[in-house]
């Protein structure tokens, strides 16, 4: 059990380092000089405050997205409809922010709170489709995102504005942007989102550790033949588990639009952010804190990777090949444990 | 296993330390400096979109070897977003290596500029294709619609089907300035034929561009024009393929932004042949180069807002004519010089056109 903890860590930890070794394979038979090119990555992620506030705010929706993943992976589902859920959230989070006038305790709270809703209930659908028909949740998320891309583009045009391409700024009463934030990080766009998506991490601990519903959540995902056995209802664990991931969801979606943009414009296509939620599930090992550190990772390589081109001279389609090379490393990491296994069995 | 873990753990802190201490050099290079600087940020589509982005840079390009620029810091350079996320990040990277001019390059980094320029008062920024009101911001906009009444022209008075295709990147106010003037020059020359519009939602998606090029070739559609940027480069393919298959086929491109003869060049059997038709031309080099060098100068637009039209040379048609006959480019010129004259106001957006297309009965 020891050994797999360890492992635990140790695995992602190698698996940058060979995604770092390669690229810089990569961009040495390419002409350029890894050594400037990693600082380059790192300065622009870590170097200032400002970078480290464009990191955070980067790292912020990635934490909820993770996650959203994770949450529904633990309790066997695969959400591949994060994205979707997030783009749902994002619109309704932006909608309470223009059309109410409130006080910030409450106007706040409740944007983000209708954002957690509006991503769930986007989420139920497969949910009810799931546990009742059998209908296999991957290929119904899948699907609800593009109806959720395009249904919030047709709301944004039609009802958000009049026939434009993005919505009204939010209220001041519902931004999580602050004077003092900007000021302390030299006008970086990071807000006290960070604060939520801990918050929603600890949550995600708390409910699937040590709560009984959390447990029972859980029993359905490893096996649904014994929960039921054991009297509890499968059904009804299914769609709440769908719910709640989809919930984790909006609330990331909510980040985009009351922190970094304060509105939101039609999109061409998706944000990435729930995607790479899976990633970020995946290298966290399904993991509360562990999503906090690969959150953190990915943010820093998609901020640090725009230095990139301008202080090493990488040009932006390598530094995509980069990222994509320590992707790819980290979720391969099961030939790494697989290799690690083997050798630990020869060292035994 | 735990001596191996731990010397995992050195490694990995001693690679840390060695690239954290190489990290500050990157950043503060850019203290010292005499030589005028700019730089520019581009949308999602890039430098080599073929269209906006790649012109902009022309225009900075031709600046930098014109004054002895650099490449880089100090000099001139460019960033590219490959998310909307990325405007405001890369225009401060910009404002913090302290280049003395910076660029926006389109109408959706609006709002990222507004905001930057708002933050650092004593910079100077330019934006491309919308109007942002701050005192440091120059705005540089064009008027499309003239530029597309022309090509409008072109495309009523060659069609053979009377019927006329036009494909948009996103829905919005910009790209309905080129969807109105177009269809304005094609009902001011030939009132019969009917234009069909499509929006692509994308400015980067050519396999979209490329599946309403080739529906609307199938339905007839003999001419298209787009104003969808990269998306437009799947238009060009489908039209290059369909000729391909039938050389005698007539169908014709009409580019955007630049002169997009190039892309159009299609060799079938040894014989060459061309599908585009024209280009409307959007001098955005033009115009990028005359900011910079009025900044270099001292004389800096802020806070205006600088429109260029037909009498500017900001928009016209391109250089490469070949495929448009005689009596085309007579016509086209008459329509210019009652652009110029103010006798023919444009439209800039579908009611204006409803106007228009009345006032033409």
């Amino acid at each position: 059990m020891n050994l797999n903890r360890l492992n635990q860590f140790f695995v992602p930890v190698l698996a940058v380092l060979l995604g770092m070794i390669v690229g810089s394979i990569v961009m040495i038979v390419s002409g350029y000089n890894p050594i400037a090119g990693y600082s380059a990555l790192i300065y622009g992620a870590f170097g200032d405050p400002y970078y480290i506030g464009e990191t955070i705010r980067q790292t912020t929706p990635y934490i909820l997205s993770g996650l959203a993943v994770a949450f529904a992976f633990r309790t066997g589902l695969f959400n591949i409809g994060v994205e979707g859920q997030l783009i749902v959230g994002w619109l309704v989070a932006v909608w309470v922010g223009v059309s109410f006038d409130l006080p910030k305790v409450i106007h706040l709270p409740l944007a983000i709170l209708a954002a957690a809703l509006a991503g769930a209930l986007w989420a139920l659908i497969p949910g009810i489709l799931k546990a009742y028909l059998k209908v296999h949740e991957v290929i119904i998320t899948i699907m609800m995102n593009y109806i959720a891309l395009h249904v919030t583009n047709a709301i944004i045009r039609s009802v958000l504005s009049d026939e434009g391409f993005k919505s009204q700024p939010i209220h001041e009463s519902a931004s999580l942007r602050s004077d003092f934030l900007d000021a302390i990080t030299y006008h970086s766009t990071m807000h006290y989102g960070i604060i939520i998506a801990v918050i929603g991490a600890v949550i995600m601990w708390f409910l699937l550790e040590k709560t009984t519903k959390g447990f029972e959540l859980r029993a359905v995902g490893f096996n649904q033949h014994a929960s039921q056995y054991a009297g509890m209802n499968v059904r009804t664990n299914i769609v709440l588990a769908m719910v709640i991931s989809g919930a984790f969801a909006g609330v990331a979606g909510a980040m985009e639009g009351l922190g970094t943009f304060g509105n939101i414009s039609t999109k061409a296509g998706f944000t990435g952010i729930g995607f790479d939620g899976i990633a970020v599930a995946l290298i966290g090992g399904n993991n509360a804190f562990g999503i906090l550190l690969s959150a953190l990772l990915f943010g820093a390589l998609k901020v640090g990777a725009l230095e990139m081109p301008s202080s090493a001279g990488v040009p932006t389609e390598l530094v995509d090949i980069i990222i994509a090379l320590i992707i790819f490393f980290v979720a391969s990491s099961y030939i790494i444990r697989l290799l690690l296994s083997r050798l630990q069995k020869g060292a035994e | 296993m735990k001596k191996r873990f731990g010397i995992a753990l050195s490694f990995m802190l001693a690679a840390g330390t060695l690239l954290g201490g190489c990290g500050g050099q990157g950043g503060n290079n850019a203290g010292n400096k005499d030589t005028f600087s700019v730089a520019m940020v581009t949308d999602v589509g890039g430098i080599d979109d073929k269209s906006f982005n790649q012109s902009a840079w022309e225009g900075l390009q031709k600046f930098g070897k014109d004054n002895n620029l650099k490449k880089g810091r100090g000099g001139y350079d460019y960033l590219q977003s490959s998310s909307d996320a990325d405007y405001a990040t890369n225009l401060n990277k910009l404002v913090r290596s302290d280049f003395d001019l910076i660029y926006g390059i389109g109408y959706l980094m609006g709002d990222a500029i507004k905001e930057v320029a708002k933050q650092n008062p004593k910079k100077h920024f330019a934006i491309v294709d919308t109007v942002v009101n701050e005192p440091n911001v120059a705005s540089i906009t064009f008027k499309e619609n003239e530029g597309s009444f022309l090509v409008g022209v072109v495309a009523g008075l060659t069609t053979k089907t009377n019927k006329i295709g036009f494909i948009g990147g996103m829905e919005i106010p910009l790209i309905e300035k080129f969807e109105s003037g177009f269809r304005a020059g094609v009902k001011a020359v030939n009132p019969k034929a009917k234009v069909e519009v499509q929006y692509a939602g994308a400015f980067d998606q050519a396999d979209k561009g490329k599946a309403i090029a080739s529906s609307m070739y199938a339905s007839g559609i003999d001419v298209i024009y787009h104003a969808a940027g990269a998306t437009g480069n799947g238009l060009f393919s489908e039209a290059k393929d369909l000729k391909k298959k039938d050389p005698n086929r007539e169908i014709w491109v009409i580019g955007v932004d630049k002169d997009q003869a190039p892309e159009g060049m299609v060799k079938v059997k040894g014989k060459t042949y061309n599908v585009t038709l024209t280009s409307m031309v959007k001098r955005v080099d033009v115009a990028v180069y005359d900011v910079a060098k009025r900044a270099k100068d001292g004389d800096f637009p802020g806070g205006k807002t600088l429109e260029y039209g037909l009498p500017e040379n900001g928009v016209g048609i391109a250089p490469t004519q070949d495929n448009i006959k005689p009596e085309v480019l007579k016509a086209v010129d008459q329509w210019k010089q009652k652009i110029i004259k103010g006798e023919v106001k444009v439209p800039t957006n579908r009611k204006e056109l409803q106007q228009f297309e009345a006032s033409l009965k």
